[in-house]
């Protein structure tokens, strides 16, 4: 198959990164292996575990459903920017390592990026519709509890 | 000691680098010059091969290399026998195990038939298609009835039929029993188990140095040392020229302990053959075919019983579809057989089974590894007999619970780890008791009419079950305190989830007085630690930790040693804590670990004979046998009578694994079985055709459990200590998914009455479209 190279200019992290990639490279692909942010993990390649969630313009998107030509000139998000600049957690992060929300971790990156844009939006859920907004992630070893513990927590101090 | 860590809800060590996308996976090993692989896969499950021709592929601009069987030489060899059969009279057993690429024949869907190694992932890709196969369709063996049939298409034409293995243990004499008994049960059952799905893949990177004469492989395995062994044996290295790494790995459930898959073996040949790193990563349609399942059984058993529920005798004969190639042997069957007999006093059984060739991809332990099918065996048949005498369901259990003071209690059969199967300590009636209690047994029948009044259809499930965990042979640990004051940990299991890093951790923290974060462990990595087995049936946290907790009281004995040299006073005169010896009552007077370290590393002078350097100690634990964990889960769910769509309102586990270490990790590790038990029993099936098509190989179609499906679970405890180690633990990482499917059996035929309406439900999975279709056969 003949390929087709493109230049892109794609903001992530508030980091512009200038690249050519062929038009079929994958978004997941590019921010893992062009760009070395592997915090982004990819489980399924065909958007149903949603472990490869990251951010666009806020807004949370499969990277294994796009394509790294698709990202031009938008804004994205991923793991590695999640901490703020001293590295302090999110209170997201710090009431998933409180609540045990993770176990091997895998599909973690993915939860948080979907899981803190939710928070964006609302800020007092209900137990069911943290639920709801974490169907969408799939993970294998923790059962969910006391992930969904984690967000409710999470929300509560993000209250204040 | 300041504070005490062992048995506390310590959160995890390993946390930070996870949560932060720090953590190294496999995928995530970038090397200069890395090549990346894609694989031939048979479509088809069962055929000759004609052709295999990659000339064409070769030509490709971007491919390196292309392989098929007959490039290897002598390097194409079937893979080793994994787990031997057990020692039990007239077992059958015909080893055929897989091979790196398929000659001659495919057995399987996925099988790989050809290698291509290009400068990208996408490259390999496209080279596939560049590949010219002919392949002579045969029939394909897939139902195990018919597999065993005479005429059958042969999945081994050499053995000459489709047995794999074929074993029969016996205790008591159930014939005299059944003779004697007031009520004979007589069951098919049918369990399916399915695929583990963990969320990362398989992968394999491998960098041979030929400069250091060194390999290096990082793996996503369960068992890093014996992949080195058996890697340096197949390359003709010496073990010490191999370095196996299985970075953290994004979860296991057992697949993952399965070797050597043709991937492993080929990339650290090919990357020597290149002398350049290769990586490949299995994509999640791959998973389904190349890696390893659980699948079915079918059990005709049958229970006999003395008028008051009294268990007298128990007889089984199961097939057990062992897949295309048997490398584990027989873990999972025996695991099946083993387990049937529960918390249960049997005082007779005779159970056989015969382990099915099939042309599906090859069977090894998942979470459960088999034991699920025994449970519902049992659980079932107790269903039945309780609704035939009349008698409680809770109550037939109760009546048959082997006794407190019946412990170690020999079950006269041989287990997985070829020891007898004793269960070593149990107290199971307080366990029943408080399953009973958290569920509201009591009063259900009330709540459960209640609500029936209304239109909405509750029903209760309860289940018991035994786990056999923490076997042998050994794990052994490494603690070493570095010249800073920290400790460092080395243990050869691998990890994928279950808190290594904190557990062994906290068992070293309080012997030695040192903060839990000022603890590395390293797991996985055969240079940080040569020996050991792996991450299996449940026995991480009681082989290793325990070998962590030798290893640690030694290395606190020379601390003690040093110091008292140094004050010149004996060792009950001092405490240590907070990473620090000093004189009890002169805490002033102290010298800090770290420093003691340093001073039994000296740089000039002379050492008394027989002086080791370091503060440090390497020691191995290794169990006379597995120490057995049991549990009763109890739910009430509801079920809509015109959708069969099930909704779970109140989960309980109650479990008793001895000592626990750290009851949130616990609890996670229950959390997470129950999970995958709840898929298991409610909609996880691998639909297979009549060619041995997998029809639902896709996230989108296999459907797995979501936040939506899993409920909250309450959990609760009791603690009856191993004797089988000096911490007391046993294992817990299977127990949350063992009893899950005959629970939703039963509870759905209590929600719908379906006994009344001569529905028994004898199979799992049970979707709602399965069980709507067993209802509307039954003409109800």
């Amino acid at each position: 198959m003949d390929t087709d190279d493109h230049d892109i200019t794609v903001s992530v992290n508030g980091v512009r990164y200038k690249r050519r990639v062929e038009s079929r490279m994958l978004l997941s692909d590019f921010l893992r292996h062009d760009l070395a942010l592997a915090g982004t993990h990819v489980g399924c390649e065909h958007g149903v575990c949603g472990a490869c969630t990251v951010l666009l313009d806020g807004q949370p998107v499969r990277s294994c459903l796009m394509l790294a030509v698709q990202a031009e000139t938008h804004e994205i998000s991923t793991i590695e920017g999640l901490t703020d600049k001293d590295g302090a957690y999110h209170p997201l992060q710090q009431a998933m390592h409180d609540h045990h929300g993770l176990q091997c971790g895998y599909c973690t990156p993915g939860i948080l990026m979907t899981m803190t844009a939710f928070l964006e939006e609302n800020l007092s859920p209900s137990e069911d519709e943290v639920r709801e907004a974490l169907s969408g992630n799939l993970c294998r070893c923790t059962g969910y509890q006391n992930i969904v513990d984690a967000v409710m927590a999470a929300a509560q101090r993000m209250r204040g | 000691m300041s504070t005490r860590t062992f048995g506390e809800p310590i959160k995890r060590n390993e946390d930070r680098r996870l949560l932060t996308g720090q953590a190294l996976f496999i995928d995530d090993v970038e090397l200069p010059g890395l090549l990346h692989v894609a694989f031939l896969r048979s479509q088809v499950a069962h055929a000759k091969i004609r052709k295999i021709d990659v000339s064409k592929a070769r030509q490709r601009p971007g491919v390196v290399a292309a392989y098929v069987a007959e490039d290897l030489g002598d390097y194409w060899k079937p893979g080793p026998l994994l787990v031997p059969p057990p020692p039990i009279a007239g077992i059958v057993f015909n080893q055929r195990t897989q091979v790196p690429l398929a000659r001659d024949k495919v057995r399987h869907v996925g099988e790989p038939l050809a290698i291509i190694i290009a400068e990208s992932r996408y490259i390999a890709e496209d080279a596939l298609d560049d590949i010219d196969v002919e392949l002579e369709q045969l029939p394909a063996v897939v139902d195990l009835e018919r597999g065993l049939r005479a005429g059958s298409a042969l999945v081994h034409d050499d053995v000459g039929s489709n047995v794999s293995a074929h074993v029969r243990q016996t205790k008591g004499n159930y014939a005299a029993a059944a003779a004697k008994a007031d009520c004979i049960i007589k069951r098919r059952f049918r369990y399916e188990h399915g695929i583990s799905s963990p969320i990362e893949t398989r992968g394999v990177v491998a960098q041979w140095d030929a400069r250091a004469n060194q390999m290096t492989i990082w793996d996503t395995t369960q068992a890093p040392v014996f992949v080195r062994n058996g890697l340096a044996a197949m390359l003709g290295l010496n073990e010490r020229n191999v370095r196996v790494i299985a970075p953290f790995v994004g979860g296991g459930f057992g697949p993952k302990i399965m070797m050597f898959y043709p991937e492993e073996v080929l990339l650290p040949w090919v990357s020597m053959k290149l002398n350049r790193p290769v990586k490949w990563i299995e994509d999640r349609l791959e998973h389904f075919f190349a890696t390893t399942h659980e699948r079915g059984q079918i059990h005709d058993a049958e229970i006999a019983l003395s008028r008051d529920g009294k268990i007298l005798g128990i007889k089984d004969v199961f097939l057990h579809d062992g897949g295309a190639y048997d490398p584990y042997g027989l873990t999972v069957p025996i695991n099946s057989q083993c387990t049937l007999l529960g918390p249960y006093v049997v005082p007779n059984y005779d159970s056989t089974f015969t382990q099915v060739f099939t042309n599906l991809t090859l069977v090894t332990p998942y979470r459960g590894a088999g034991r699920q099918h025994g449970v519902f065996v049992m659980e079932r048949l107790l269903d039945f007999a309780a609704h035939e005498l009349k008698i409680d369901r809770a109550e037939i259990r109760r009546r048959n619970l082997i006794p407190a003071d019946a412990f170690p209690y020999k079950n006269e059969i041989i287990y997985q780890d070829f020891q007898p199967l004793e269960y070593d300590s149990g107290n199971y009636e307080p366990v029943l008791d408080m399953a009973l209690e958290a569920i509201g047994y009591k009063t259900f029948k009330e709540q459960q009419a209640a609500a029936r009044a209304q239109g909405r259809h509750l029903g209760l499930g309860l289940a018991c079950y035994v786990e056999g965990t923490g076997i042998g042979p050994y794990e052994g640990a490494k603690v070493q305190v570095q010249s800073n004051g920290k400790v460092s940990i080395a243990t050869g299991i691998g990890t994928q989830g279950q808190g290594h890093f904190t557990v062994f951790a906290q068992i070293a923290a309080d012997q030695l007085g040192v903060a839990v974060t000022d603890i590395d462990v390293v797991t996985g990595d055969t240079d940080q630690f040569y020996w050991g087995a792996g991450t299996f049936a449940s026995r991480g946290a009681v082989v290793a930790g325990n070998a962590v907790n030798e290893a640690s009281k030694v290395v606190r004995k020379k601390a003690l040693k040093l110091a008292s040299d140094l004050f010149e006073c004996s060792e009950e005169d001092l405490v240590l804590e907070d990473g620090k010896v000093s004189i009890v009552g002169i805490p002033e007077k102290f010298v800090r670990l770290g420093d003691l370290a340093n001073q039994a590393n000296p740089m000039r002078g002379a050492v008394q004979p027989g002086t080791e350097p370091g503060l440090e100690s390497t020691q191995y634990f290794g169990p006379p046998m597995g120490a057995t964990a049991n549990g009763v889960h109890a739910m009430v769910i509801e079920v809509d009578p015109r959708t069969f769509d099930l909704k779970v309102l109140k989960y309980v586990v109650v479990h008793d694994c001895g000592t626990v270490i750290n009851p949130m990790i616990l609890a996670g590790q229950i959390h997470g079985g129950v999970a995958q038990g709840i898929g298991n029993a409610f909609y996880e099936k691998l639909a297979f055709d009549d060619q041995g098509q997998l029809l639902n190989a896709s996230l989108a179609d296999y459907l797995l459990p979501t936040a939506l499906e899993v409920p909250r679970m309450e959990l609760g405890h009791t603690v009856t200590p191993s004797p089988l180690n000096p911490m007391g633990i046993k294992g817990a990482g299977e127990a949350g998914a063992i009893p899950v499917g005959p629970m939703f059996a039963q509870a759905i035929e209590d929600a719908l009455d379906l006994k009344e309406r001569g529905v028994e439900l004898l199979e799992i999975p049970l979707s709602p479209s399965r069980v709507f279709e067993l209802t509307r056969k039954s003409g109800q």
